[in-house]
């Protein structure tokens, strides 16, 4: 052991290392291409997936992703003496009845929008409005930058408050205005501005936020829904649900339970999971590809010692008969592998560590990012060094044995 | 010091089998300096070779320094390579990326002696060969004549008990022949026993015995009066 531990630190070991591999400079880095661009990708793809998979994550943000959007259509179909081309629609005294009959809803959710004129002073634009119970903000958590969301007392009292999106208060106020107290006037009715908050991605819904009851009061709704969102319970399956709720939607409404146009809908988890597949693939083809380019490019280097041997012959004869041991011969040429491999992974891992911070620098910052934050872990790094290592010391044993299996005579004798 | 009992060697030749050596005896004292002598094909590299601990003897004994040198590992006999012999080559076969200073303390690296100590030891025998100055030169900066001489002090530097020399004045001209053998005879003078394969006439009159070799058998032995040169 302690004589390795001097080997490792020997001039003459570096020395000689520097010499077999400075001999022909421009072999040697080609040698290295292999194992520098199998690293590169790891680094660089297993980078990206992580981008894509952090800002599909921000973009979600703490949206429920087992949720289904579900609202009604025209029927397609005659049933019970109803004509086809009906609109069923959706009711809200219908929603206790299906949240008892359908298993695994964790949340059931009815919505109202529509557009409509909002006006402060001389400023107007017309803006997505929509009637919303404070449910909403556990399905699909507000990013409020001041004031407040809507709460029962709003719903039961009908109040005409409003909580605004970011968008909304940047056209109708001017900078650094305080928005939360102010009034707008929305189809000509006042209501006092109660909140601000940041608009996300996956924001489905209004520009405004209104009590649900003053939506239904002010709108005329009376039992009518525009849509529901169902959330699902941790362990039940979003698209029984989805299919669960129609059903029952259908049987309240006198359609043919095949009619698949009634009921439209969105499934957000259908979506997610075929996201997180897309992602696990990526990352499995990453390891693949990156692992595959690997081998390849350490029997490339492998290949090239085994030339340098042949090369060398008659220089292992000579050390030989003044008393080199066959250990002392392979170990050198194994520590050129696994310098070679080493190096050339290092070279790998700085440059996909600036083909990540490029990449973040074009695509990572801004609403239009595509990528957030692309790294890869430390793990990641010390598990690829960790393979660079081993595979370096296995493929240097081939023209380690080589060496060492010519009889110093014949190496000698070679011209 | 060598003590070689009923030597044989043949080598496979696919089918046929080629008897090279057929019944060496040979005994060399301490500080004795002998030519074996041979036309090419005689076996007297193969003698060398089996001598030098870098081939294997079929059938016989051979000892050397008093220890039977038999059925050894790589390991073992690259030790004795290193402890027992100082090799000398027709063509140097110095390590032309390493300069002269380090090519003599390459054995001295095998030896296990850190680089300081063997740096120190090998200029001591540069300096004996007189290319103290020539340390830090590489070996295609150095004549045919000083390559040999670097060759010598790297076989000297591990302070081996037996010189063997194949054809060391082979690749040179008479002149430096001359210089070359002179050096080997003051080394022989100091008490170390050489020896010399050589086809030579003149080269073999410069050492103290002469054993001729021919188609794997000796058949001359015989002392003689060193020619010493001046």
């Amino acid at each position: 052991m302690s004589n390795m531990f001097r080997f490792l630190f020997d001039k003459d070991t570096w020395q000689e290392l520097r010499e077999s591999l400075t001999k022909n400079k421009l072999r040697t880095i080609i040698t290295m291409i292999g194992v520098w661009w199998g690293i590169l990708l790891l680094i660089g793809l297993l980078g990206s997936a992580k981008g894509i998979e952090n800002k599909f994550s921000v973009q979600f943000g703490d949206y429920a992703t087992n949720s289904v959007f579900i609202w009604g259509q025209t029927t397609s179909k005659a049933f019970k003496g109803f004509q086809q081309g009906r609109y069923p629609g959706l009711k809200l005294s219908q929603l206790e009845k299906i949240k008892n009959q359908v298993k695994g809803i964790k949340f059931l959710l009815p919505r109202n929008a529509r557009d409509a004129q909002v006006v402060r002073g001389v400023q107007y634009d017309n803006f997505g409005i929509s009637g919303d119970f404070p449910l909403l903000d556990e399905i699909q958590k507000k990013n409020l930058i001041s004031g407040r969301f809507i709460n029962q007392l709003d719903i039961n009292d009908s109040k005409k408050v409003a909580v605004i999106s970011d968008d909304v208060y940047k056209q109708l106020f001017a900078v650094d205005e305080n928005a939360i107290g102010e009034f707008l006037k929305i189809n000509d009715i006042s209501f006092k501005v109660v909140g601000v908050f940041e608009q996300g991605d996956f924001d489905f819904g209004g520009d405004l936020h209104i009590p649900f009851t003053t939506f239904q009061k002010v709108y005329n709704q009376g039992d009518n829904i525009g849509w529901i969102t169902v959330t699902g319970e941790q362990d039940f399956n979003i698209r029984q649900i989805e299919k669960d709720v129609k059903l029952a939607l259908k049987n309240l409404n006198y359609v043919h339970p095949d009619d698949n146009r009634a009921f439209g809908s969105f499934n957000l988890g259908e979506l997610f999971d075929r996201f997180e597949g897309f992602l696990k693939g990526m990352q499995f083809l990453t390891w693949f590809v990156g692992i595959a380019t690997l081998i390849a490019g350490v029997f490339a280097i492998g290949n090239i010692l085994l030339i340098t041997v042949k090369e060398r012959t008659k220089e292992i004869g000579i050390r030989r008969a003044i008393g080199a041991t066959p250990f002392e011969i392979k170990r050198q040429i194994i520590l050129e592998s696994i310098f070679l491999t080493i190096i050339a992974g290092i070279f790998g891992i700085i440059s996909g560590g600036w083909i990540l911070i490029a990449m973040d620098f074009a695509y990572g910052s801004g609403p239009d990012s595509i990528l957030i934050n692309a790294s890869v872990s430390i793990f990641v790094v010390f598990i690829a060094v960790i393979i660079l290592v081993l595979f370096g010391s296995l493929i240097g044993l081939i023209p380690a044995n080589r060496a060492t299996s010519i009889k110093p005579i014949d190496a000698l004798r070679e011209e | 010091m060598l003590n070689i009992k009923d030597l044989h060697k043949s080598y496979d030749m696919g089918e046929s089998s080629l008897h090279v050596l057929k019944g060496i005896n040979l005994k060399v004292e301490k500080g004795e300096m002998v030519a074996i002598m041979g036309s090419s094909g005689s076996g007297k590299s193969t003698l060398l070779n089996i001598i030098g601990i870098l081939d294997e003897l079929d059938e016989g004994q051979y000892f050397l320094d008093g220890i039977e040198i038999k059925d050894l590992t790589e390991k073992k006999s690259a030790n004795y390579r290193n402890k027992f012999l100082g090799f000398v080559f027709q063509s140097f076969n110095l390590i032309n990326f390493k300069n002269a200073l380090e090519n003599v303390a390459l054995p001295l690296y095998y030896q296990g002696l850190n680089r300081k100590d063997r740096l120190d030891k090998a200029l001591f025998h540069l300096e004996k060969v007189g290319l103290a100055n020539w340390a830090s030169h590489m070996p295609n900066e150095l004549s045919g004549g000083q390559k040999q001489r670097v060759a010598i002090a790297r076989a000297l530097a591990a302070e081996p008990k037996l010189l063997l020399a194949d054809e060391p004045t082979g690749a040179l001209d008479s002149n430096t022949s001359k210089e070359i053998m002179k050096f080997l005879q003051q080394l022989n003078d100091e008490g170390k026993t050489i020896l010399i394969v050589t086809h030579e006439h003149d080269i073999s009159l410069m050492c103290k015995r002469i054993v001729k070799l021919k188609d794997g058998i000796i058949t001359e032995d015989k002392k003689i009066k060193q020619h010493k040169i001046k």
